[in-house]
């Protein structure tokens, strides 16, 4: 099983949408590969280059309500995986992208606001990490000498998924 | 307890719950367009794992880019041509029979009443107009669709929308649905199916049924579901006569997909449409919307008038209606780009495409092209387009670009003033 979790992003802004996260120009790439610079490319929040070091080394990423709108193009949650980014922590996600994630071995994973508004705190921190223990449904939060952990919620399907490596797999088998 | 029209559809096609709470579902129809489907096929060949459940189930279209712009593009839709002909998929569309994919596989008689739809493409909840269970999904899902013929889902809940009122003049299903959305927010039906009800719904056509679920996922929504009847039925007749003896024998039939009396809902949201204006988004954001009125004079440096959202036949006859003997103001272009060629066809057989050359629009063939920035009127930074398509979002057709959706009348009236305009004047 996939290890979930280092270096955070955070985008602190609701309904960021497929199209910021992957324009849909370069949905006529072949491989997966092939969309890693792109990442972000579109999004704009203050402080945020989707070029820097921040992005480049993030391995989770943490945001607002409705992250993932938009597109079913599972380009995004691809250009994720390719930047070696394979967690999404958010107050709700679009339900598309939410499914493209479990399928993809990937982890979507909600908390609530309350949560989230302590999660943010680290935002300025400079070695904010997070740890993601999918099993026991928990992740833990460190970054300017504190650290605490919260728990989570994630369907018992979405968790096989991610055990399995996803869905191809274990729909081909039990299907 | 009653159901609602996709508890119904769920309990006739489930295959079992793996888990509580998920649900994996037989489907109906597995559509396939050249964006999304490539890196299943080449997932599934990767995996040794070629084939397809059912190649009479499966419908394929390249529509997204075509003609091919480039040699990616090409490249995509070859894998896409290849694999429809390797597996014997009679019902592939390509150059000359190829159209917008929300548009194309209604008009083929592909959606019935009770079906479950799945499609790589956000877009696909445009198919529940036929009371059909449909939802776009991604690639992976598209994958295990195409080998297996089945898909989880977890059960939605169902928002009901009790739609009731004439249409004021200038005002159409586009007005309603954007109205919907800004009053419910983007993510106002996540997880829900929007199900359609009231006395608006049952008057409308059947492409403005498609208009109005086409943008359920704007709100977040899984599927968008109107109720069948005989307007359904008579949209598939040319199709399904041969399975029934009479339009009501289908009806009665379609009918058992009809919500229950007393199914129980998420909630019911009361919508009169009667004293409703043409809305229009003014942001980023599907959810930001503001009548005509507010909007009026807002300058802009494009019109677009197609997508799977409003490029059907009963769309070019709003615009065409609004812009006979006007000429395009000398600030904007025009593109207009009917949805598939039998609308085309008829469009200028009903001399439609007259009018909208003669007004100095540019008619392209059928392609998503442009909604989506890939081609046909992609727009440059700072350009402002009025569209007829479904989503605003920053960049969307173009990068520094910025749309406003709306109706084709409000498109149409806004192509003659060269600035948002009120459809209404000149109805």
């Amino acid at each position: 099983m996939k290890t979930f979790g280092g270096p955070v992003l955070f985008l602190d802004r609701g309904d960021i949408n497929t199209d910021e996260i992957i324009p849909a120009k370069y949905l006529t790439e072949i491989t997966k590969e092939d969309l890693k610079p792109y990442i972000l490319e579109d999004l704009k929040l203050p402080g945020f280059d989707p070029k820097d070091e921040k992005t480049q080394n993030a391995r989770v990423i943490v945001s607002r309500a409705n992250f993932g709108c938009g597109s079913s193009r599972e380009h995004a949650p691809w250009v994720f995986e390719v930047n070696s980014i394979t967690a999404v922590i958010a107050e709700s996600f679009a339900r598309i992208f939410r499914q493209n994630m479990f399928n993809c071995g990937m982890a979507a994973i909600e908390l609530p606001a309350a949560d989230l508004d302590q999660i943010f705190s680290h935002a300025g921190d400079k070695d904010a990490t997070m740890s993601i223990n999918i099993e026991a449904g928990t992740l833990t939060m460190s970054g300017g000498g504190a650290q605490k952990t919260f728990s989570f919620e994630i369907s018992p399907f979405d968790k096989a998924l991610v055990l399995a490596g996803g869905w191809v797999d274990y729909a081909d088998q039990k299907y | 307890m009653g159901k609602t029209t996709a508890e119904k559809i769920f309990d006739a096609h489930l295959v079992n719950e793996p888990f509580p709470g998920t649900k994996v579902l037989r489907l109906d129809a597995v559509l396939c367009h050249e964006i999304t489907t490539p890196i299943a096929i080449d997932d599934l060949i990767r995996r040794d794992k070629d084939r397809v459940f059912d190649p009479t189930k499966i419908k394929a279209v390249i529509d997204h880019v075509t003609p091919s712009k480039d040699t990616k593009t090409a490249t995509q839709a070859k894998i896409l041509r290849d694999w429809a002909r390797r597996h014997d998929i009679k019902d592939f569309f390509d150059i000359g029979a190829n159209g917008v994919c929300h548009a194309l596989f209604p008009e083929r008689g592909f959606i019935r009443p009770g079906y479950t739809v799945i499609m790589g493409d956000s877009h696909t909840c445009t198919h529940g107009a036929f009371g059909a269970f449909a939802a776009g999904i991604g690639t992976t899902d598209l994958e295990v669709g195409i080998l297996k013929g089945v898909c989880a889902f977890r059960q939605p809940k169902t928002i009901k929308f009790n739609v009731t009122g004439t249409l004021p003049k200038g005002v159409y299903a586009k007005d309603v649905i954007l109205h919907i959305i800004g009053k419910i927010g983007v993510n106002g039906a996540t997880d829900r199916v929007m199900e359609f009800h009231g006395s608006t719904i049952d008057a409308m056509t059947m492409e403005s049924r498609m208009t109005l679920c086409n943008m359920a996922i704007e709100a977040g929504g899984t599927s968008g579901i109107c109720q069948p009847d005989m307007t359904t039925v008579d949209y598939l007749w040319p199709f399904i006569q041969g399975e029934f003896a009479t339009k009501e024998a289908a009806l009665a039939d379609y009918s058992q997909w009809r919500a229950d009396a007393d199914a129980e809902y998420d909630q019911t949201i009361e919508i009169d449409v009667t004293t409703m204006e043409p809305t229009i988004t003014f942001g980023y954001k599907p959810d930001q919307v503001k009548t005509v009125t507010e909007l009026a004079g807002t300058p802009l440096d494009q019109i677009y008038i197609g997508s799977c959202t409003n490029g059907r036949i009963e769309d070019l006859r709003i615009a065409a209606q609004i812009l006979k003997g006007h000429r395009l103001a000398p600030n904007v272009r025009g593109i207009l780009s009917p949805a598939t060629p039998k609308i085309q066809q008829q469009a200028i057989h009903e001399g439609l495409i007259d009018i909208f050359m003669e007004a100095g629009f540019c008619v392209t063939n059928p392609t998503c092209g442009a909604c989506l920035g890939m081609s046909n009127g992609v727009l440059a930074e700072g350009e402002v387009c009025a569209s007829t398509t479904n989503r605003n979002f920053m960049g969307r057709m173009g990068k520094g670009g910025m749309v406003h959706l709306m109706s084709p009348a409000t498109a149409a009236a806004s192509a003659i003033e060269g600035k948002i305009a009120d459809p209404r004047k000149y109805l």
